[in-house]
């Protein structure tokens, strides 16, 4: 009995000692950033590079100096490509880990499962793909592409460069390209294509039979026209269509296919030779000349130990969305998030195309859009860019009922829903 | 728009040429002139690489040809240092290059100081067409069909004359056809009717798509009504044609796709339809065989062909070893508890899943299509059949006979039948059942390592590989019948037909949605599939 009892204080003291011992080690030294991206499951193949990139950039800024002259402290969990997961980790980073800011998420699916935490919990997220839109959270800050800093641009480029007048709309069937063909859809139509020179197709994920789709594309563009294909086509599926693509003889001069989710890392994992001079619309390719981006490869390679590894638009996403929180607190003097959410709003860093990034009222940033013929070594090689810089457009101008919606997160409009007809805001704000 | 123009005024310049240019006074030296434009190649502006082109080919120069050629191929680079315009052929780990002005040959270089001539894709347009002109008269009839092919989608009153002169000299039947109907497109736009009813008995039957356009704007702009009507009944023709050939490839769109399906289920017609073994790992013993093709190709680089022939026994070998492990490991514990045979397999599967990822990488690998298996054998010009599913279909087949003669010729295959019907019985006759059963399930395995060999040619290589393909194996095995390879090949080309039949007009998602809700409602009105058991072999 006494032995037991002796036993359990013991224990019970041990265990004391050492949790009073990190807590004073983390929470008076360190700052700890969160990092929220699948390591296994279907997304480890696109999430893992993240997770990378965020560990150099925060071992980076530790060489620096660290930040408030305090280091870093990177939390990394696993969400395991199950949404629900992803916002019990969210919560777990937050709320026990008590991080300054979290950097995660991949698929739209996985942002929605964890905006509610994020809300809740008046925390920061930093989301670096490329998405559909039609969305600005107070808590969420979106360093990838909306649709208008990128689709829109390149039929833009098909269009007015190489004259295309039928199109292909192509996508997996989820949200991110529903929502991004319907947007097209009403764009092309107010730029005056008839409905019979539309073609829509929908794939389930991972479709690998693609032989009646091309054959259908094939006949759709064999009247004379000039077609081409705009794929939202998710990242995997992606591998199987080119293939059929080029075994049915069907090459990138008679019908291009643009491209939103292939990049570098997708095409690092495929024999490119069928791809050759087919296209991809990103703000950053890893082929752009620019100083800023030689030595982030450089860097990168060191801290992978590996010279082959490619970089990519969602990772050049990470490295602004990191500098501009850093920045963003140097400017607060806190890691507070509600000072920092304010303190983001307006702030501006060098991106990797040799240009600034700057943080909009919506939460969208500003980039430049590029067009990329993929080369055969893998590479993409840039045949058209934006003039300037675009700024990332929340609410779709083509789309009915989001036309009239503006997001603004400065004070006194404070809104990511605002309807500027009727003056309401609704939705996805907090007081 | 501009760029659609483009090439067309470009060619008729290069006709124009080609047609007159002995009478055309020359403006200055062909060789300064080749050199002055081989100079542009080197900008980085691809308008001033198109004018580059245009003005080579204007030069007349004799090496235009390989110019042109090397550059469409990536073969044309600019040395970084001497600025000059190379082609540079790989040997080993350098490239070897040849002076394009003086021909010579440099040596061999480190590829760090070259920089690639890059092109775009209007620019390989423009320079198949140009390249198209300067291979009319190659001494290659193959390159000569190419050359007239290339032609044919953009054909005009001067192309036109053009193939007419080529036709006079054309001894090759098959060239000969290819400029007939390139002068008949031409021609249906004469201002004289007879000429147009001649050209449409030519075009008629032709099942090439510039033809159809043709015929189809001239139906809607002639106002000869007899031109018109013959016209109309060679559209009627051509559609009748075109909808017989889209049976055809429908057909063949869903049998290889059924070849896919039984392929990736004819083990597991083994392990779960003979033994009964729910094994929730086939996926991953599929996706170990692509696996292994991976692992060949990395190790011979040089020879992908030979490397994919050979994975096909050594993936037999893996993946069927890998099969007896997890009989021997764990299954056998297990028989006759479904539910846990189930649970356990399931973990199997994603520790494979697993351990690939941390082992070789979580991204896809690349496995190399060989050449002998990329393209399509063209039946027409609107249907083609491509090599990759041609053989497919074919392994298959070859793979499912070999199966069924192992189990119905062989000691082996005697001795799996009999313990999988009567496992007391066979006991007692001297069978040694439990090394039947770990055979029974590598057997089962092993071909399952084939299938990924053969899956690798098709679809992408990844530790999700297996996922995708185990809940259709299932559908195909309780479709055809559990327990016979018969009903497994039947239900798979069924599935195959039947999804590409709904495809077109319900849609990839659609079609897989509907093949399931049918597969459900035939398993409620024949819950032993297609092909059930008979006999004492049901009861067991």
């Amino acid at each position: 009995m006494l032995k037991s009892a002796l036993k359990q204080s013991l224990i019970g003291g041990m265990l004391a000692a050492g949790m009073v011992f990190s807590t004073t080690a983390s929470a008076e030294e360190t700052i700890k950033v969160g990092i929220l991206h699948s390591l296994s499951g279907t997304m480890a193949i696109s999430e893992t590079t993240l997770k990378d990139t965020m560990l150099m950039l925060i071992e980076e800024q530790n060489e620096k100096g660290g930040l408030l002259g305090k280091k870093l402290e990177p939390v990394v969990v696993d969400p395991a490509s199950n949404w629900p997961l992803f916002a019990e980790k969210a919560r777990e980073l937050i709320e026990k880990e008590k991080v300054s800011a979290v950097f995660g998420c991949w698929t739209s699916v996985s942002r929605k499962s964890v905006l509610p935490v994020f809300e809740e919990l008046d925390s920061i997220l930093f989301y670096p793909v490329q998405y559909e839109g039609e969305e600005s959270s107070k808590n969420v800050f979106y360093t990838g592409a909306a649709p208008n800093q990128q689709a829109i641009p390149a039929v833009d480029y098909l269009m007015n460069e190489i004259g295309v007048e039928r199109w292909v709309l192509a996508g997996t069937d989820y949200v991110y390209p529903r929502t991004t063909n319907k947007i097209l859809e009403a764009y092309l139509k107010a730029k005056g294509v008839a409905t019979e020179d539309i073609m829509i197709n929908y794939t389930p994920f991972g479709h690998s039979d693609w032989q009646s789709i091309v054959a259908d594309i094939k006949k759709f563009g064999a009247t004379g026209k000039k077609t081409a294909v705009v794929s939202t086509i998710n990242g995997d599926a992606n591998v199987p269509f080119y293939k059929e693509l080029g075994n049915q003889g069907v090459s990138a001069e008679d019908i291009p296919v643009v491209a939103f989710s292939v990049g570098e890392e997708e095409l690092s994992g495929i024999d490119t030779k069928p791809l050759v001079g087919h296209l991809a619309a990103w703000n950053y390719f890893m082929s752009v000349d620019a100083e800023a981006n030689d030595s982030f490869i450089e860097s990168w390679h060191e801290f992978t130990k590996d010279e082959e590894r490619v970089s990519n638009d969602p990772m050049e996403a990470h490295y602004i969305g990191f500098n501009m929180w850093v920045k963003a607190v140097e400017k607060a003097g806190t890691t507070d998030p509600a000072a920092v959410q304010d303190a983001l709003i307006g702030v501006a860093v060098p991106n990797l195309t040799g240009g600034y990034s700057a943080m909009m009222p919506n939460h969208h940033i500003t980039k430049p859009v590029l067009i990329g013929e993929i080369q055969e070594d893998g590479q993409f090689d840039v045949v058209w860019e934006t003039s300037g810089l675009v700024a990332g457009d929340a609410w779709s101008d083509f789309l009915e009922g989001s036309k009239d919606i503006i997001a603004d997160w400065r004070a006194p409009l404070s809104c990511g829903n605002y309807n500027v007809k009727t003056a309401k805001c609704s939705g996805q704000n907090l007081e | 728009m501009q760029m659609n123009q483009r090439p067309k005024s470009f060619l008729r310049l290069c006709l124009g040429l080609l047609l007159f240019g002995l009478t055309l006074p020359v403006l200055a030296d062909p060789q300064a002139e080749f050199e002055s434009a081989l100079e542009l190649l080197s900008e980085r502006s691809y308008d001033t690489k198109s004018e580059a082109v245009r003005k080579i080919v204007a030069s007349g120069h004799k090496k235009a040809r390989a110019v042109l050629n090397a550059m469409l191929e990536g073969d044309l680079y600019t040395r970084k240092k001497e600025k000059d315009l190379v082609i540079a052929v790989k040997e080993g780990s350098q490239y070897r290059i040849t002076a394009v002005v003086t021909g010579e040959d440099v040596g061999l270089v480190k590829k760090r100081s070259l920089k690639k001539v890059s092109i775009n894709n209007q620019l390989r347009g423009q320079l198949r067409g140009a390249l198209a002109l300067l291979n009319l008269d190659n001494p290659d009839a193959g390159e000569r069909l190419v050359a007239v092919n290339e032609l044919l989608d953009s054909i005009d009153a001067e192309s036109a004359a053009l193939l007419r002169d080529g036709l006079e000299k054309e001894s090759d039947p098959d060239v000969r056809e290819a400029m007939e109907l390139g002068i008949a497109l031409g021609e249906v736009t004469s201002k004289d009717p007879a000429i147009r009813l001649q050209a449409i008995a030519v075009l008629d039957g032709s099942m090439h798509p510039a033809a159809f356009n043709r015929l189809t704007t001239l139906v809607e702009q002639e106002d000869d009504s007899d031109v018109r009507k013959a016209a109309q009944a060679a559209i009627n023709s051509i559609d009748l044609k075109r909808q017989m050939s889209g049976v055809a490839e429908t057909l063949f769109f869903g049998l290889s796709l059924g070849s896919v399906l039984v392929l990736a289920a004819i083990g597991l017609a083994i392990t779960f339809g003979v033994m009964g073994v729910i094994n929730m790992a086939h996926g991953e013993l599929i996706m170990l065989g692509a696996y292994t093709t991976y692992l060949l190709q990395v190790v011979m680089p040089e020879y992908p062909g030979v490397a994919l022939l050979l994975s096909i026994p050594v993936a037999f070998l893996v993946s069927g070893g890998v099969g007896v492990l997890i009989e021997r490991g764990v299954i056998r514990f297990l028989y006759g508890r479904p539910l846990e045979t189930l649970l356990a397999t399931f973990g199997i599967s994603l520790i494979l899943q697993q351990f690939v990822r941390v082992v070789i990488s979580p991204q896809n690998v690349p496995v190399s299509n060989p050449s002998w298996m990329s393209g399509s054998i063209e039946i027409s010009s609107v249907l083609s059949l491509t090599w990759n599913r041609i053989y497919i279909i074919v392994f298959s087949l070859m793979v499912f006979a070999a199966l069924f003669m192992i189990l119905k010729k062989t000691a082996l295959g005697l001795q799996v039948r009999a313990v999988a019907q009567n496992r007391a019985m066979a006991r007692a006759m001297g069978v040694r059942s439990e090394r039947v059963d770990a055979l029974t399930f590598g057997l089962g395995s092993g071909i399952a390592g084939i299938a990924g060999v053969a899956l690798s040619q098709l679809t992408n290589v990844g530790p999700n590989l297996g996922q995708s393909y185990i809940i259709d194996s299932f559908m195909v095995v309780v479709f055809g019948g559990v327990g016979n390879l018969w009903g497994t090949l039947v239900a798979g080309m069924t599935l195959g037909v039947a999804n590409k039949i709904m495809e077109p007009w319900a849609g990839a998602v659609l079609a897989k949605i509907l093949v399931l809700v049918f597969i459900i409602l035939f398993i409620q009105k024949r819950p032993r599939g297609l092909f059930p058991q008979k006999g004492r072999a049901a009861e067991g």
